[in-house]
């Protein structure tokens, strides 16, 4: 097992790398200049060029790397914002907390949600109850979150003026927790509405193939009664291939929270991400690429090892994939 | 006459039969694939649907009551006999728009997932195939893809090539092969352990031969299956882009930067047949193209001979 | 035959397994395990032992599907090699698949399966492959009409027999035949074995064939070989095999055979003289 997870975290060190490079190679092959949106254009060229140099956009590229990759791993620095001259790991640290707190938040009541009706819709299936829930979360992976959001700030902050629709607390005020739950609401339901559209099918599908497995005959066969057979036998079995849904989740919610976050004036992540890109800051976007790579990675890594700790036939897969 | 000369002398041929014949042959079964298929109400109606959308993007010129970027006179105006979907604050036509609009998404949809089958399979088809480094190389490209979440690579990438459709359709093809490549690749490996493909192998075909008659038509329902949920989420990472600002620019429309506009909360509030419709079309057509992926699944499970 | 059409001499496949710390250490799995034999032009040996004992696996390194490790093979006195003469090797030396499910194209009509080998090494003229397809087909016992149907519309015999055909189409002289009948119903097995026989007899084919269990191959073997954990343990005429077998493995599997009346059974092991 720990030769397992030393593997698995070797084989992420090339691909981190490979991260870094691709993004390198993106923001050299970007069109304009960060200096030309900092100076003004009737500033003389000699200035110009001393900006350039001051910022060190004016070494070769390869040697840019090395010493953007030298700060990185020696002083976890990922250099200064080309904008706001402020160091791109302190803006993202900023800006972590209110993405998590609402990527987090999602996912938790998605799955819940997600997994009991999953569920109950593949016990109950080609029932009426199995069409709506079906139904339901076709429309959830259907729908497009912009979409959705607008919806919802029309109906619930327009029409209704029940929920505040933009920003993490009042306007001049601390927040208190009531507050920023209060602003919570209508992103979470939006990225609720996505992940417990997606997974509601993969719970219902993978129930399924679980049900119509032999050794579930046999229980029914023994006499079990067939609550206890979906509920002892099968929801175990069940239960495992859904752990990969959390490391496949988190990425689409990062992507996710870009457009949310834009909509609602969330004050995270993503949000600093558009507006990165908008005003081409380019040390900020690698920065933020390079941390929302290295999320996706440790929680790709962290769903194998769980995936391998919880279900023993990948342990044995995994060794007979290697006999060859 | 023996069989032996039967079989190298072919004149001989219809000569006397000592066979030992097999039992009768079953009676043929045929409209197996159409028939699970249509027991879907909900695809067959998102097909029609799809059908109707298509039309209106080859004929807008045709069906459109005006053209995309016609100006009347009224600004802002609510639905009415003459603009059935109101116009918006430039005096456009929403509604044609709408029917232009059904072009950038149904080329999006169809020709970004193309450029992504074609680079995802070949590249899936060399990896399982040939194992070894290759396999590992291109494998690790496709961590490397896969670790950049999607939608923000997109953005970065488009904000870089440059908005546009054009721009949008190679962005969209040339980031989304990586599952495309690792779901042959899979089925590759499961393939080339077949039987068959040992047989190929043992007859002396060529490996060109054996990877595109014989290993690729049997992963196309797979492909087929991914690149159906693969168009819906191309119509919809389109539309996001667009809303965004990134996407297809107007003046030309798009359902995406149609609901842009509703970004502001006075067009939100005051003029909702401006978003509404656009919103409403994203959505029926990317559920059409999720019900039908369904379906295709169902009726394409090689599992499944009701 | 008097000459012999396939010589085996210590035949090794191992397949290294990577275990230890971050795998760096190495062993083998000794599928194949210093195989010699001789296969006779028109001589049909069966192989026999039990599941995992190597036997597949030694058939298939004969044709090249799996990797030699070590030792030698040689077909028609000249040494096999696969990687530079697949394409004329493929003409001499052919296999029949246990799985008739998995071991034909599902996307190809049994036409187009028996035409591709024809088209590829050019065995007959253009126009004359559709009348060797038909002659192939009627070879085996199918109707002419099997043509335009695809492999899943087939019952397991009669897929069998397609899988035969296509064999047949290079027109090899020696054919590996994989546990041919094992995956069908016991009465299709009789056709089946009759089948072969008859090709045997009028095609002048040699056959190494591969079972389970010795009833299988009593019928059609001249000489039958006894394989175990991946070693030749005993080799030697049918008729010896079941008379007067030499090794206890042996013994152990004549008793796993059924014979009409079990008094008559010749040899009768002791308890735990098997457990070597």
């Amino acid at each position: 097992m720990l030769g397992y997870i030393l593997r698995r975290l070797f084989i992420a060190v090339p691909v981190l790398f490979g991260v870094t490079v691709i993004n390198f190679i993106i923001m050299k092959m970007a069109p304009g200049n960060p200096v030309d949106m900092l100076v003004s254009p009737k500033l003389p060229e000699a200035a110009r060029q001393a900006k350039m140099a001051e910022l060190g956009l004016d070494d070769s590229a390869v040697s840019q790397y090395i010493s953007w990759m030298k700060n990185l791993l020696f002083h976890g620095d990922l250099g200064y914002s080309m904008i706001t001259f402020q160091p791109v790991t302190d803006m993202i640290m900023d800006r972590l907390g209110p993405t998590i707190l609402i990527m987090g938040t999602s996912l938790i009541l998605g799955l819940f949600i997600a997994i009991p009706i999953g569920i109950l819709s593949a016990t109950k299936q080609y029932t009426k109850l199995d069409y709506f829930f079906v139904t339901g979360s076709f429309l959830g992976i259907s729908i497009p979150n912009f979409f959705l959001s607008l919806v919802l700030v029309y109906v619930f902050a327009i029409q209704l003026n029940w929920l505040p629709s933009s920003g993490m607390k009042d306007i001049g005020t601390t927040g208190s927790v009531w507050t920023v739950l209060l602003h919570m609401v209508l992103p979470v339901i939006v990225l609720v509405a996505n992940v417990a559209g997606r997974n509601i099918r993969y719970v219902r599908s993978s129930m399924l193939e679980i049900l119509g497995q032999d050794y579930l005959r046999t229980a029914r066969a023994k006499g079990l009664k067939e609550s206890r057979v979906v509920n002892k036998h099968a929801m175990r079995n069940a239960l495992i291939p859904i752990v990969t849904i959390i490391g496949l989740e988190i990425p689409i919610l990062f992507g996710g929270a870009v457009v949310i976050e834009q909509i609602f004036s969330w004050p995270g992540i993503g949000q600093l991400t558009l507006s990165s890109i908008m005003s081409r800051d380019y040390s900020t976007i690698m920065g933020l690429n390079l941390v929302a790579a290295f999320v996706v990675i440790a929680a790709n890594i962290l769903t194998d090892i769980v995936y391998a700790i919880v279900d023993p036939r990948i342990r044995k897969s995994y060794l007979g994939a290697s006999k060859r | 006459m023996s069989l032996f000369k039967r079989y190298f002398n072919k004149k001989a041929y219809d000569a006397e039969k000592t066979v030992i014949w097999s039992e009768e042959l079953p009676a043929p079964s045929k409209g197996l694939f159409l028939k699970r298929f249509k027991k879907h109400k909900l695809a067959l109606f998102g097909f029609w649907f799809l059908v109707a959308v298509a039309i209106c993007a080859i004929f807008a010129p045709l069906l459109a009551p005006y053209e995309q970027n016609e100006m009347s006179a009224q600004f802002s105006a609510a639905p009415s006999m003459e603009h059935w979907l109101g116009t918006d604050q430039v005096g456009r036509d929403v509604l044609s728009r709408l029917i232009y609009a059904a072009r950038v998404s149904l080329m999006v949809g169809l020709f970004s997932i193309a450029i992504a089958a074609v680079i995802g399979t070949v590249l899936g088809l060399l990896a399982g195939y040939f194992g070894g480094i290759i396999d590992g190389i291109i494998m690790r490209i496709t961590d490397v893809f896969m670790s950049f979440p999607y939608i923000i690579f997109i953005l970065v990438v488009a904000s870089i090539v440059g908005p546009g459709l054009t721009n949008i359709i190679i962005i969209l093809g040339v980031l989304g092969w990586p599952s495309i490549a690792r779901l042959v690749r899979g089925n590759v490996l499961a393939l080339k352990q077949s039987d068959y493909v040992k047989a190929s192998v043992a007859l002396g075909y060529s490996t060109p031969r054996i990877l595109f008659k014989h290993i690729l038509p049997n992963t196309v329902a797979p492909i087929l299956i991914y690149a159906t949920s693969g168009v819906a989420g191309a119509i919809l990472d389109e539309a996001a882009l667009s809303f965004l600002g990134l996407g297809v620019q107007p003046p030309d429309a798009s359902w995406g930067n149609m609901l842009s506009s509703a970004q502001s909360i006075s067009i939100l509030t005051d003029l909702p047949w401006l978003w509404i419709p656009a919103g409403l079309m994203i959505l029926f057509t990317v559920l059409s193209v999720n019900y039908i992926g369904d379906a295709l699944r169902d009726a394409l499970d090689p599992r499944n001979t009701k | 035959m008097n000459k012999p059409l396939l010589v085996l001499a210590n035949v090794k496949t191992y397949y290294p397994v990577k275990t230890g710390f971050m795998n760096l250490k190495t062993d083998y799995i000794k599928a194949v395990d210093d195989v010699s034999f001789e296969l006779m032009a028109g001589e049909t040996l069966g192989l026999v032992g039990e599941s995992g004992c190597g036997k597949s696996t030694l058939g298939r390194t004969i044709i090249g599907l799996e990797p030699l490790t070590e030792g030698r093979i040689l077909f028609n006195g000249n040494e096999l090699n696969f990687k530079t003469e697949r394409v004329s090797l493929s003409k001499q030396i052919q296999i029949v698949f246990q799985d008739p499910y998995s071991s034909l194209n599902p996307r190809q009509t049994v036409g187009k399966l028996l035409a591709e080998p024809l088209h590829v090494h050019k065995i007959v003229a253009k126009n004359e492959v559709e009348t060797e397809v038909e002659r192939l087909l009627e070879l085996v016992g199918l109707p002419k009409t099997a043509k335009e149907r695809y492999p899943h519309e087939f019952s397991g015999g009669q897929r069998q027999r397609i899988g035969i055909a296509r064999a047949l189409a290079l027109r090899p002289k020696l054919i590996i035949c994989d546990e041919p009948v094992s995956a069908l119903d016991v009465s299709i097995q009789a056709q089946i074995m009759n089948l072969f026989k008859q090709l045997q007899q009028e095609l002048g084919l040699t056959y190494l064939f591969i079972a389970h269990g010795l009833g299988a191959v009593k019928y059609i073997s001249d000489r039958i070989a006894v394989m175990y954990a991946g070693k030749i343990v005993e080799i030697g005429s049918a008729e010896q095999i079941f008379t007067n077998p030499q090794h206890d493995y042996t013994k152990k599997l004549l008793n796993a055979y059924p014979v009409p009346d079990p008094r008559k059974r010749s040899i009768v092991v002791q308890q735990g003289q098997n457990d070597a």
